[in-house]
């Protein structure tokens, strides 16, 4: 495997742990989408130049690197947040969880034989890493805005495994796929605008009213 | 032909949201259902075999569900006539907007024989339901959507990621297609560690969509939340979907020798669910939840079908088409009670068989239906599902499946009655609704069908339903 995007792929660890670590809104979408464009980066450095290759790292570019993070930066104004108040789990031990998860895919990657082509590469451990980051983040923060940016970087993850297959996937479900991601982030920040409205905060605590 | 399918509802939709008017929008809902039922009975009468190799084609599993989802939808567009009407002043252009665009990703779910497509139409699903759930635009139905859009968000990526590690499984023997039939030509010589992985991926993924325990904390929220005809449609629809996508996983297990692994992990759910339902069904408070709880248990009893094999599968098909249609009763004249009482809560709901007679009725038969008492049609299913456990000698599941039933039934009852019977309670009338045919008339005829269905099996429903299970396994 080209060494290039196995640097690039290390790139992503420190940026998960950057993201786990931060309390500042701001800093954090910045980061997802700085994730978002080393990814796309990826996907293009690693298959032959072609339209499909552009296609799919142009649209992930444009949607992970610059739409969605406009999104949420235009949620986090409206509502007028900076920071995560005490997630429920605190900083230190969801770092410590993300570590541990980080060495626990590296050891479960030798589970799934690679073939010859991607011998060596990192992206089953850091794919699974990101997938880690993503749910700690979509578990442990209380405000929706984390919430939704954990669902982000738990897609990131997935689209760390869809770079192996990128040949295989036909042009039409790769564009579905990441239309289906906009629209979701689209309605999740909708909801968002609404559960302010309603709560006037963006604390999911307050969601709790349904319950047994 | 069969694009019709996913076509009518789309343009309909667009027609809805393009219609000035909140009065007669409800009409275009109940044409739409209609036309797309006329089309659903018309290509069943006149089956074409599926293209091997095609991206979309309707195979008999595929016609069984997308017949349920029709008939399901277009009775619930027939209440909501009644229901849209007299909630005017509410709006309704985003909500039928939605239904249409919900009855158009449901029928492209069911025809894609591409595991891509497959995907993007149960997401779709879900992102034309979300604002369903949150028709009544308050406190509550906000922080039931939130949930569900998340939950069924992360377990829709997580079943992306199965798919990609089933695709990498056929790696390097063959060039990746995710095609139905090519991965069911191919699956035996595919990498077992991925396609095992890729299994576990898409059983959580899906699963959390058919809302099998313990990934099923969204449905009560969902279908306590939502009006009465959605959850009718998210029960019977919806998890029915995801339900189909699960099939076909099997399938890819089944072609890939990988068998034995789907049908424990289908049993050990399927018993869970089994488990949370009886659990959370003992004391259950609110009426609306009851039924989410028991679309937990249904869909389990399905899941121990597949997961059993041979003449089970044949009462897993069969469950499919009562549970979808006994929810609809259910869920309406549920829905009925909840309009006369604006309230749902067993403290605060009583006697509404003294206020609402034909509703209250409906929902006990709805109840005895659904717990399995003969002669109703879930009784066949259950026993045709139960006659399979014992015979292939898991005693010790068929036990503890006849005792969760039993709980599930006591648990059921005491809500079920203590709401319908006795002397009315104040909250009577609250929200002056009184029957009428289009609020009692479709829970009516989806019970007569449930009813027809128990005493005796029409031999082209048998003869889909046969064809349907064969698709999944052989009936031995």
């Amino acid at each position: 495997m080209e060494s290039p995007t196995n640097m690039l792929l290390l790139l992503i660890i420190p940026i998960n742990f950057f993201i786990l670590g931060s309390s500042r809104l701001g800093a954090c979408i910045r980061t997802t989408a700085l994730q978002g464009s080393i990814l796309a980066l990826i996907s293009f450095l690693m298959h032959p130049v072609s339209g499909h290759t552009l296609f799919l790292s142009g649209s992930a570019l444009a949607l992970k690197g610059v739409l969605m993070p406009n999104l949420l930066f235009r949620a986090i104004r409206q509502v007028q947040i900076r920071r995560e108040i005490e997630p429920l789990i605190g900083y230190v031990p969801t770092l410590i969880l993300g570590t541990l998860a980080m060495a626990g895919a590296f050891i479960f990657s030798d589970y799934l034989p690679l073939i010859e082509a991607h011998r060596g590469s990192l992206i089953i451990p850091v794919g699974l890493s990101t997938l880690v980051t993503g749910f700690l983040m979509l578990t442990t923060r209380r405000k929706a805005l984390t919430q939704v940016l954990g669902y982000l970087i738990f897609e990131n993850g997935v689209f760390i495994f869809g770079i192996l297959l990128a040949d295989a996937m036909p042009l039409m479900v790769e564009a579905g796929i990441l239309l289906d991601l906009l629209v979701a982030i689209f309605v999740m920040g909708i909801i968002i605008n609404q559960i302010n409205r309603e709560f006037s905060s963006m604390d999911v605590e307050d969601l709790s009213s349904l319950r047994e | 032909m069969i694009t019709l399918l996913v076509l009518v509802p789309v343009l309909f939709a667009l027609g809805a949201y393009l219609m000035p008017s909140d009065r007669l929008r409800p009409r275009l809902l109940s044409v739409a259902g209609f036309v797309h039922l006329v089309l659903v009975l018309w290509i069943l009468a006149h089956p074409v075999p599926i293209t091997v190799g095609a991206w979309i084609g309707l195979d008999p599993l595929g016609r069984l569900v997308v017949l349920v989802v029709s008939l399901l939808f277009f009775c619930c567009s027939i209440y909501g006539l009644g229901y849209l009407r007299a909630r005017l002043h509410w709006g309704n252009r985003i909500f039928i907007t939605c239904m249409l665009l919900f009855l158009a990703a449901m029928s492209l779910a069911v025809m894609a024989r591409h595991l891509g497509l497959l995907w993007v139409a149960v997401e779709s699903t879900t992102l034309a339901s979300a604002p369903l759930i949150y028709y009544n635009r308050n406190r509550l139905s906000i922080e039931a959507t939130w949930k569900y859009l998340l939950l069924c968000s992360v377990g829709i990526a997580l079943a992306m990621l199965g798919i990609l590690f089933v695709a990498y499984s056929i790696l390097p023997a063959a060039p990746i297609s995710l095609q139905l039939d090519d991965l069911l030509a191919g699956a035996a010589s595919y990498s077992r560690p991925w396609l095992r992985t890729g299994f576990a991926f898409l059983l959580v993924g899906f699963g959390t969509k058919v809302g099998l325990a313990p990934l099923h904390s969204w449905k009560p929220d969902a279908y306590g939340e939502a009006p009465g005809m959605v959850g009718a449609l998210l029960a019977g629809g919806l998890t029915n979907i995801a339900f189909l996508a699960l099939l076909r996983v099997m399938q890819i297990m089944a072609a890939a020798g990988e068998i034995e692994v789907a049908r424990q992990s289908f049993l050990i759910m399927g018993g869970i669910s089994l488990f949370f339902a009886a659990v959370f069904v003992i004391k259950q408070p609110d009426i609306k939840r009851l039924l989410a709880y028991s679309s937990v248990e249904h869909m389990g009893i399905m899941v121990i079908g597949v997961g059993i094999g041979g003449i089970a599968i044949f009462g897993a098909m069969l469950h499919l088409v009562n549970n979808a249609l006994v929810k609809g009763v259910l869920f309406l004249a549920g829905s009925n009670i909840n309009r006369c009482f604006v309230s749902k809560r067993r403290e605060e709901v009583a006697g509404a068989i003294a206020v609402v007679p034909a509703s209250a009725a409906l929902f006990i038969a709805g109840f005895l239906a659904v717990t399995g008492s003969p002669p109703f049609g879930v009784f066949i299913s259950e026993f045709t599902i139960l006659r399979g456990v014992f015979s292939t000698g898991h005693f010790a599941l068929g036990g503890y499946f006849l005792v969760m039933l039993a709980v599930i039934f006591i648990g059921m009852g005491s809500t079920v009655l203590a709401v319908t019977l006795g002397p009315p309670s104040a909250r009577a009338n609250k929200g002056k609704y009184r029957d009428t045919l289009l609020s009692v008339g479709p829970p009516l005829f989806m019970l007569l069908l449930v009813l027809v269905l128990g005493l005796y099996l029409p031999e082209p429903v048998r003869t889909l339903l046969t064809e349907a299970a064969g698709v999944v396994g052989v009936i031995r």
